[in-house]
């Protein structure tokens, strides 16, 4: 006999779009975001814009590090973080700052990462793991929380984020490989945002779709338009609660468009063109949003301006908290290293102290 | 209790899951099958398949899910089958587990246990026999214990099970079930970061651990037949390092032989030289000899037997140590 080499046809992975650029309506599902929910995402998605601009002009300053963008990718990050509950857990990367914020996490938080200083604590009742900067890495520790809840008895759901990158690595088939077979409440959650720095999409991987990797560990995997809002907040909600359910992991395709630079240091010029991100900003996910809420009656005169401008004092409030706090001391690099320190540790840190003290370097304890 | 090595570690694990139900066991073959060492013979059995259970084998998420149920507050042990596919975890523990209090301002802590099973002379297939040990001790952040004896595999792996901070527990292969002793019952700990006289001397300092511990005794033992009076000190924690009592002992003896399997460049027995020279230096009648694995990778099977450090090998230092 001859033997079949399948394909996993394209059509099986349709792109689930519940709003056009043109704000109309093209259908509706079933955890879609009520009117209040989808002014959060708007007021979030506002937020998330200012936000970006924001991060990237303190980084001009020399007041902030480099930093990743976010623009073009505020729908996928605000639908992903409403559709959960605050103690579920978020476990994401750099390119889910919005999530992060939108999910509990302070401004000033995420602020004080950049700034070089220590980076929190999370509020308690916020499900979060820290912000992840080594690709794919975070996508294991989604399946052992997911675990975690599990065993404990909770109704937790962990959410695992990274981007199209992230999916060549090892860590994300590892971890989706775990979540299925021990059938976690887990829900991984893919940017697709086109771009790993300079490497395309279609440079990652050879198949037709991210999501259709989730076939092969035995979980559903959904394709949705990241720049849809409501469709991201739909397509998480549903598979949140699945997971919450008890019914397993799922794999969750967001594609989107990084409209920036990978990070502040990068510049996109040299691998893509101008006119490929042009024609991605005729469909900026705020303002598609901003249209279905004006057709459907919900918009109110100058509520973008409102919200932009309640951006900017949140904005310029949690930098003046996050300037105001003191620099990270060489005695705290210690004691959030050890939780227990042995004596050579507590020596070590004694003689680090007195030696930059003796330099002048640090002050008197 | 009469215990071997393998047997206490089980031991501990059993006292740990009965006294803890936020402890777990997992890793490759470490339920039905009881660990190919059979160091969690029975565990699935007692305990349930909840808390002792299989992965896929793949040794990044073994570590990396751990880092995930430490995060929600579980206190996991995961089972590194050998202590060469530590390579694979290494991101997880190095970049991950050694961060997460650091990344969240202690906010979460990665509570969790890497055990793995290291050392040559077992006539393993390659990558089975490496001593990792170096990896981690240059990871501030994760603790690593060596223990040597059933009493202090017990103790110190049931110490690395209570311990906020992760620890990379590397058990020595060859002696699991080398060495039998009394060990007490229930719960008791060897504190972490504390190293052991395990032989009183005044004429020179063998610092050693794990299998290579038991090497360095029996050295001592050969060498008192010559009149050569050792001291051996027993490190049991390799990070953070017991300086204090290495540093005591020298100040006693004047002269100090290194000794690991671990690859010879950079080794912890280069940490330990470097911290007599700081601290015992005039002390020192001899400079510090080193007697370790070499600077090549773990040998081909043949030549295992000439690459870890036999009773041979320390005597010669020693004696090279006596003469100045």
């Amino acid at each position: 006999m001859q033997a079949n080499f399948l394909r996993p046809p394209q059509a099986e992975f349709p792109v689930v779009r519940l709003v056009g650029v043109d704000g109309a309506r093209l259908a509706h599902a079933e955890t879609e975001p009520d009117r209040e929910t989808m002014l959060d995402l708007f007021r979030w998605m506002v937020f998330g814009r200012i936000f970006d601009q924001r991060m990237i002009s303190l980084q001009r300053q020399g007041r902030i590090g480099t930093i990743g963008t976010i623009r073009g990718q505020e729908a996928s990050a605000a639908g992903l973080a409403l559709a959960m509950r605050r103690s579920d857990w978020l476990i994401g990367s750099y390119r889910e700052l919005l999530a992060y914020i939108a999910h509990g996490v302070s401004i000033e938080t995420v602020i004080s990462l950049y700034r070089g200083g220590v980076p929190g604590p999370f509020p308690a009742d916020v499900g979060a793991m820290p912000i992840q900067i080594v690709i794919g890495t975070q996508i294991p520790h989604a399946a052992g929380a997911a675990l975690g809840a599990k065993l404990r008895g909770s109704d937790d759901v962990a959410v695992g984020c990274c981007g199209d990158g992230a999916t060549s690595e090892g860590d994300f088939h590892e971890g989706l490989n775990f979540a299925s077979v021990h059938k976690v409440p887990a829900v991984f959650f893919v940017q697709n945002n086109g771009w790993a720095i300079s490497v395309p999409r279609a440079r990652q991987t050879a198949s037709e779709t991210i999501a259709q990797k989730a076939w092969a560990y035995g979980m559903p995997g959904v394709v949705v338009d990241g720049n849809d809002a409501v469709a991201v907040y739909a397509v998480v909600k549903e598979a949140v609660e699945r997971a919450r359910a008890g019914d397993g992991p799922a794999l969750i395709e967001a594609v989107t468009y990084r409209v920036g630079p990978h990070t502040t240091s990068d510049d996109p010029r040299r691998y893509r063109s101008d006119e490929e991100v042009a024609q991605h900003e005729q469909d900026d996910p705020i303002a598609r949003l901003r249209r279905l809420l004006e057709r459907e009656g919900i918009y109110e005169e100058g509520m973008q301006e409102r919200l932009e401008e309640e951006a900017r004092s949140e904005m310029s409030a949690a930098i003046e908290r996050a300037e105001a706090a003191p620099d990270v001391t060489p005695d705290q690099m210690f004691d959030l290293t050890w939780a227990a320190p042995t004596e050579s540790v507590q020596k070590d840190r004694a003689q680090t102290i007195s030696d930059l003290q003796e330099l002048g370097e640090v002050g008197k304890e | 209790m009469k215990a071997n090595i393998v047997e206490a570690i089980q031991d501990a694990m059993r006292v740990a899951l009965a006294r803890d139900k936020d402890v777990v066991v997992l890793g490759e073959d470490v339920g039905k099958n009881g660990g190919v060492f059979r160091a969690t013979d029975g565990l699935q059995a007692e305990f349930g398949e909840a808390r002792v259970f299989d992965t896929p084998l793949a040794e990044s998420s073994i570590a990396g899910v751990g880092v995930g149920l430490a995060a929600y507050g579980l206190r996991p042990i995961c089972e590194i089958q050998f202590g060469g596919f530590l390579y694979i975890s290494l991101n997880q523990i190095a970049s991950q587990a050694a961060r997460l209090r650091l990344r969240t301002a202690g906010h979460l802590q990665a509570a969790m246990v890497i055990r793995a099973p290291y050392g040559g002379k077992v006539r393993t297939p390659d990558l089975h026999s490496d001593s990792l040990e170096t990896l981690f001790a240059h990871t501030p952040g994760v603790k690593v214990a060596m223990p040597s004896t059933p009493y202090n595999a017990k103790g110190l792996l049931l110490a690395a099970i209570d311990d906020p901070d992760p620890v990379v527990f590397l058990e020595p292969m060859r002696i699991y079930r080398g060495l039998r002793q009394d060990i007490p019952d229930g719960h008791y700990t060897v504190p972490l970061g504390v190293a052991r006289i395990a032989r009183e001397g005044t004429d020179v300092t063998l610092v050693a651990y794990g299998a290579e511990a038991q090497t360095a005794l029996e050295a001592a033992q050969q060498l008192a037949t010559e009149g050569v009076s050792c001291e051996v000190v027993d490190l049991q924690t390799v990070s953070p390092l017991d300086r204090e009592t290495i540093v005591a002992s020298v100040q006693k003896t004047g002269r100090a032989v290194v000794v690991h399997e671990a690859v010879r460049q950079a080794g912890i027995g280069a940490e330990i030289a470097a911290v007599i020279q700081e601290q015992a230096f005039y002390s020192l009648a001899a400079p510090v000899q080193r007697v370790t694995g070499w600077n090549t990778p773990f040998p081909f099977v043949q030549a295992e037997h000439l690459y870890v450090p036999g009773t041979a090998h320390i005597a010669q230092a020693v004696r090279r140590v006596l003469q100045d």
